[in-house]
């Protein structure tokens, strides 16, 4: 049988978890940013009515981060297996580090014109490489020192990152929103306007003190044997992926597990934010602070699914989190679209208030006219619809007002909605904890970091990733039916756990790790 | 259950060229509908970047059908 792996001492590994998942949660929060403040970005680089400039915002926020993922896990996956995982993933947190803090430096395009959108999506290219190779590494780096029947429990501890990166993007965000200006509208203005900086060029602080902690760490025990004995894979991308027998349990890992863990992450996260905003009009920051308290609470179980797993093996944790994802989410988003909806309740005609506003705009003698209708509903729910114009002093016809609707809720429906969320992160919880474990047992050594990261990439990037864009495009297609887009996520899901249910064995895992 | 296995890995070969045929079916009809850069854009990396996922599908459900997950 294999040879066993060089155990770390307990309070080593606490050193090698903090080490790696402080990283990893940075590099999370350095990726999450660019995606939360999409909107804002938008409208610093690419502007509205110039073709060219929406191509490149497509490509920005569509493909550069997700699409680029699996090369990021191939180049740096293929390097951690040659060089070592150390500095590997140091080299991908300096990528992210620097990729971040440049996007807080570019002009916007007003300044600098077509360079501006062609370099943020540059740099936004970068991130998408960087993250594709980090994971891996953090994951494989923290598993190669872990006891066999403790895997499960330690790498978990970088299974939470992910989510935690969010949380702290998110609540960085919020707060720089809200405390740049006594007045809160002016400091949203003032965020919009500058602000949104801040969160890109605090990472750098970040991520200098993560390189500063992961230049103190010792290389990979299993890696390091490995080198000494000249065992190393010459060519680690045609081991993983030119040979059958590697080949199979890459594509098992794909279709059984990754696959439908990606889409339940995506859509617990990401697809129920978006939702909340442009589907269900929920006030933004509303919406932000209820994804934040459903993330807070659902995070241990991150860990206690990962520790579970080490006890009851990792496949059926992660299938019953897909199954229970399939026959739900009708039924939960249905629940967040009746929650916000005024439809059948009774509106207090007598608190109905109509606010107008005018101001200038910018130094120019334009003004920009705000008209807004406040409708009060029974339990607390507030309906705000808004139409904003533009006066021109040389005289010229204002355009069609731009209308929006946000809805504020009560105190007792905005627990309901968190209590929903903490159900669909819950499920994020049990598709993702074990899964590093997981990928990690399924291959040797000397191939480790190439052959988990692509299936685990490709998985969450593109099949995960795609979720919002891919459930909205087929509302847009199919229209009528709100809840449409679940048919991408569950239908993914459903095959993903027949595959899985059915082709990976259920063994309880407590091999060593192959040397 | 590995016959069970094995068969279905007909049902994944076969799956790979339907998905990739309403990618491309759906995908020109939406550009038909609404010719501008962002929607052949999207469409295009859809179905580009799944091309190779198809792939890997029917190369899953031929080694099903191979018998190389069996127990």
């Amino acid at each position: 049988m294999s040879s066993t792996s060089a155990v770390a001492p307990a309070k080593d590994i606490r050193k090698i978890i903090i080490a790696s998942s402080v990283g990893t949660l940075i590099e999370w929060y350095d990726f999450y940013i660019f995606g939360s403040l999409a909107t804002v970005i938008a409208g610093q680089f690419f502007p509205h009515g110039n073709p060219t400039a929406a191509l490149l915002s497509t490509l920005a926020t569509f493909a550069a981060g997700f699409i680029v993922r699996p090369f990021g896990a191939l180049v740096f996956g293929r390097l951690g297996d040659l060089i070592g995982r150390k500095y590997t993933f140091l080299l991908t947190l300096v990528l992210m580090g620097g990729s971040t803090f440049a996007i807080g430096l570019v002009p916007g395009y007003d300044r600098i014109g077509f360079f501006a959108p062609l370099i943020v999506v540059l740099l936004r290219l970068l991130q998408g490489l960087a993250l594709g190779g980090e994971y891996g590494g953090a994951a494989t780096y923290v598993a190669e020192h872990s006891p066999s029947n403790r895997r499960g429990f330690y790498t978990s501890w970088i299974q939470a990152t992910a989510t935690i990166g969010l949380f702290v993007s998110l609540g960085v965000i919020l707060l720089v929103r809200h405390v740049l200006d006594p007045d809160l509208s002016r400091s949203i203005e003032k965020f919009n306007d500058w602000g949104w900086r801040i969160p890109f060029l605090v990472s750098i602080v970040l991520v200098a003190i993560s390189v500063y902690i992961r230049l103190k760490m010792q290389e990979s025990p299993l890696f390091s044997r490995l080198k000494t004995e000249g065992k190393l894979s010459v060519n680690p991308l045609k081991e993983s992926f030119g040979r059958k027998t590697n080949l199979k349990i890459v594509l098992l890992a794909l279709f059984g597990a990754t696959m439908g863990q990606g889409v339940v992450f995506y859509t617990g996260q990401f697809y129920a934010q978006s939702f909340l905003e442009t589907v269900c009009k929920i006030d933004f920051d509303q919406s932000k602070t209820m994804l934040l308290l459903a993330i807070l609470f659902a995070t241990p179980f991150f860990v206690l699914f990962g520790s579970w797993s080490d006890r009851i093996g990792r496949k059926w944790i992660m299938l019953i989190g897909m199954l229970l994802a399939i026959l739900t989410y009708p039924l939960l988003f249905k629940q967040l679209l009746s929650i916000a909806s005024p439809e059948s309740r009774t509106e207090q005609t007598s608190q109905k208030e109509i606010r107008s506003s005018v101001a200038f705009i910018g130094h120019s003698r334009d003004l920009i006219r705000t008209s807004s209708t406040l409708r009060h509903y029974e339990g607390g729910l507030l309906v705000t619809e808004t139409a904003k114009d533009t006066v021109y002093a040389s005289g010229k016809p204002a355009g069609k007002p731009a209308l929006s609707s946000s809805r504020t809720l009560g105190d007792s429906d905005y627990w309901k909605m968190v209590g929903i969320l903490f159900v669909m992160v819950f499920y994020v919880t049990m598709v993702y904890g074990p899964i590093a474990a997981f990928l990690v047992e399924l291959f040797p050594t000397r191939i480790r970091y190439t052959s988990m990261s692509l299936p685990y990439h490709i998985g969450n990037g593109i099949f995960g990733g795609m979720t919002p864009f891919i459930a909205t495009l087929l509302t847009t297609i199919y229209g009528g039916n709100k809840l449409v887009g679940l048919v991408y996520p569950i239908g993914i899901a459903a095959l993903c756990l027949i595959i899985g249910a059915l082709y990976i064995p259920s063994k309880t895992l407590t091999t060593e790790l192959e040397g | 259950m590995n016959i069970i296995k094995k068969l279905l890995g007909i049902v994944w070969i076969a799956l790979g060229p339907v998905i990739l045929y309403w990618l491309i079916k759906t995908g020109t009809a939406e550009i038909a509908k609404n010719p501008i850069i962002n929607t052949k854009i999207q469409w295009g990396v859809f179905i580009v970047v799944f091309i190779p996922i198809v792939v890997g599908l029917v190369l899953f459900g031929y080694y099903a059908l191979k018998g190389e997950y069996d127990r």
